[in-house]
């Protein structure tokens, strides 16, 4: 086909090469416009405002995030946020890469399992979170109770709620990385050439040597790129979180509440700390995938 | 999207069928915990009562009574009721997010799977439409802001050119400016499960038909729309049930003052009126369920897969 033609013998742009060309670059410059004005707005001179014109460049809003906005604690939400996704990446990739491992074999159920997961990764997220939430308000609900017939009063009047990060939070994330980590695993594996499990078996390797040794070092760059849809995701979730979280609010919520209250470009430079964290996650991603894919490749020669 | 045939060489030996449940284990609890128990527990509460203090269990239909209260007639200003009046504007919404990331997301994919001939610049262009996915949907919605605002970069520019001399204030903070934000955050959606179905496309095809004389317009509504149903499908499916239980979006967009289905679930919810915001669930639920039942008869997925 066209590929295998020298250059000068290629046909000519099909029509409709250049109105498409130019819908494309349109919707890039929509896509990435309104993030690099605010990226430009975050530099806004002490007296500027949320619009152009530019008054002046500094750093003045960057130093006001830090002190915090009105009664938000940004750096605590941010550090909250950025355990979050770790741990959520963490789960994420151990999960999956044993679900997808389980699903290469016979699995009886596995549809089911697969179906679910679907359902996961298409249900609206407030009816998730709205679950979650209820679930934990009856876990707490049966707690007192159970408190209060033991007759524990002290522990009774200390405790608050089962709600919170490491609980209904993880677990509303989870619901949303783990299915498109699931996705990731299968495409992995769907190409994945099993001889050279066969090989390491032939060869006296027990199954946890074929998977350390032989099917780690393959599957390794795809395995950084579903940590990578962990964090990134639950780096910017709300709508699950939204009603499954107790007294604390990761970094994404606090901003949603800081969008009508705040009306200084602060906002826009908590938006432009947030935006590098993310490609700060992505680019460490691609770097870490580039590096195990050439250490793979250097080690077969 | 299947789950790959489990290898043969793998399931000679019995215990293999265990070590494969014991590693999927740990993944079907996840989902058990917080995925279906808590649907199960919100079809439960649905039907229970409450108070201003507790949950109360019971078997009534006393929430779902209370969402259609008066919607048999319209209201004294000729108005639907609150809930028949939302899930049309949450429709209407749908509707109209719909068409439009489908054709945009059509032609870019289309753009990038059979214009694009370097297989370098398709993934480059591929991944930068990809990008802003992993990156914090409000930031997106904000950065609306600069551009759409009274003082806008948008008004500056239509005053500066005389267009009008008032600043345009249906910009932010409206309809439009909603369905805006939505093209903006879910483009994505439709873009890399259509390119995906184009990329499987046999280019031989695509030579046939232009050897048998069909025209461009031809080509691509015989051969490459039929083809590549199932991408549109599950683009719509993940556009369609984001929208419709949408808050956030039609939240900061629209200024909090725009209703939509998501909004009055998550406003019962933060009142602790957990039976009512079920009630909603379950309907909402329901309906989005119907769509890609009807969506899913237009296009038999295993069919296609």
């Amino acid at each position: 086909m066209s590929l295998l033609r020298p250059h000068h013998l290629r046909d000519p742009r099909p029509a409709g090469f250049w109105p498409l060309a130019i819908v494309f670059a349109l919707f890039l410059l929509f896509l990435y416009g309104p993030m690099i004005t605010i990226f430009v707005l975050s530099f806004q001179g002490p007296e500027g405002g949320l619009t152009f014109p530019l008054r002046g460049v500094s750093l003045h809003w960057f130093h006001k995030l830090a002190e915090g906005l009105g009664t938000v604690d940004i750096g605590a939400a941010f550090r909250r946020s950025l355990m979050l996704g770790a741990v959520v990446m963490g789960f994420t990739v151990v999960l999956s890469v044993l679900a997808g491992l389980a699903f290469r074999k016979k699995l009886r159920g596995g549809d089911a399992l697969f179906y679910i997961a679907v359902a996961s990764l298409i249900m609206p997220s407030i009816i998730v979170s709205l679950g979650i939430g209820l679930q934990f308000r009856l876990i707490d609900n049966g707690v007192k109770e159970l408190l209060g017939a033991l007759g524990a009063e002290s522990t009774l009047e200390g405790y608050g709620t089962a709600l919170g990060l490491l609980s209904s939070a993880l677990g509303a994330h989870l619901t949303w990385t783990l299915p498109f980590g699931l996705l990731i695993m299968f495409a992995v594996f769907n190409r994945f050439n099993p001889a050279y499990e066969e090989a390491a078996r032939d060869l006296g390797a027990t199954p946890w040597q074929g998977f350390r040794h032989v099917v780690l070092p393959l599957i390794g760059p795809s395995i950084v790129g579903v940590g990578m849809f962990g964090f990134t995701l639950s780096w910017d979730e709300i709508a699950r979180t939204s009603q499954a979280i107790g007294d604390v609010n990761t970094l994404p919520l606090e901003l949603q509440g800081l969008t009508s209250t705040v009306t200084t470009p602060a906002i826009y430079a908590l938006g432009t700390v947030t935006t590098i964290v993310s490609l700060l996650v992505m680019a460490a991603a691609l770097g870490t995938g580039a590096l195990l894919q050439r250490r793979s490749i250097v080690k077969k020669h | 999207m299947s789950a790959p045939p489990a290898s043969t060489h793998a399931a000679r030996a019995p215990m293999h069928a265990i070590a494969a449940w014991w590693q999927a284990a740990p993944f079907a609890l996840v989902f058990l915990l917080f995925f279906l128990v808590p649907l199960g527990l919100i079809a439960m509460v649905s039907l229970w009562n409450f108070n201003e203090y507790e949950l109360i269990p019971a078997l009534t239909l006393r929430n779902y009574a209370s969402m259609f209260e008066g919607c048999t007639q319209l209201t004294d200003n000729g108005d639907l009721c609150v809930t028949l009046s939302t899930y049309l504007s949450t429709l209407k919404f749908c509707l109209l997010v719909w068409a439009i990331t489908l054709v945009l997301g059509f032609a870019a994919a289309y753009f990038l799977a059979f214009h694009v001939r370097s297989t370098t610049t398709q993934t480059v262009l591929f991944v930068m439409c990809t990008v802003p996915f992993w990156t914090s949907n409000v930031i997106r919605m904000i950065s609306w802001v600069p551009l759409l605002g009274r003082n806008g970069l948008v008004n500056q520019g239509l005053i500066g050119l005389g267009v009008v001399n008032q600043p345009v204030e249906w910009l932010l903070f409206s309809d439009f400016s909603v369905v805006l934000a939505f093209v903006h955050l879910y483009t994505m959606f439709m873009i890399v499960p259509i390119f995906n179905s184009m990329m499987r496309i046999d280019r031989a095809l695509l030579e046939a038909a232009s050897d048998a004389g069909a025209s461009g317009w031809q080509t691509l509504w015989n051969v490459i729309v039929p083809l590549c149903k199932p991408g549109i499908l599950i683009g719509s499916i993940f556009v369609i049930t984001i929208v419709m239980g949408d808050f956030v979006t039609i939240g900061v967009m629209g200024g909090q003052q725009i209703a939509s289905v998501g909004k009055i679930i998550q406003v019962q919810t933060s009142y602790l009126q957990f039976p009512l915001a079920a009630a909603n669930a379950v309907i909402l639920l329901a309906v989005v369920l119907m769509i890609i039942w009807g969506l899913t008869r237009l296009v038999d997925i295993r069919k296609e897969l």
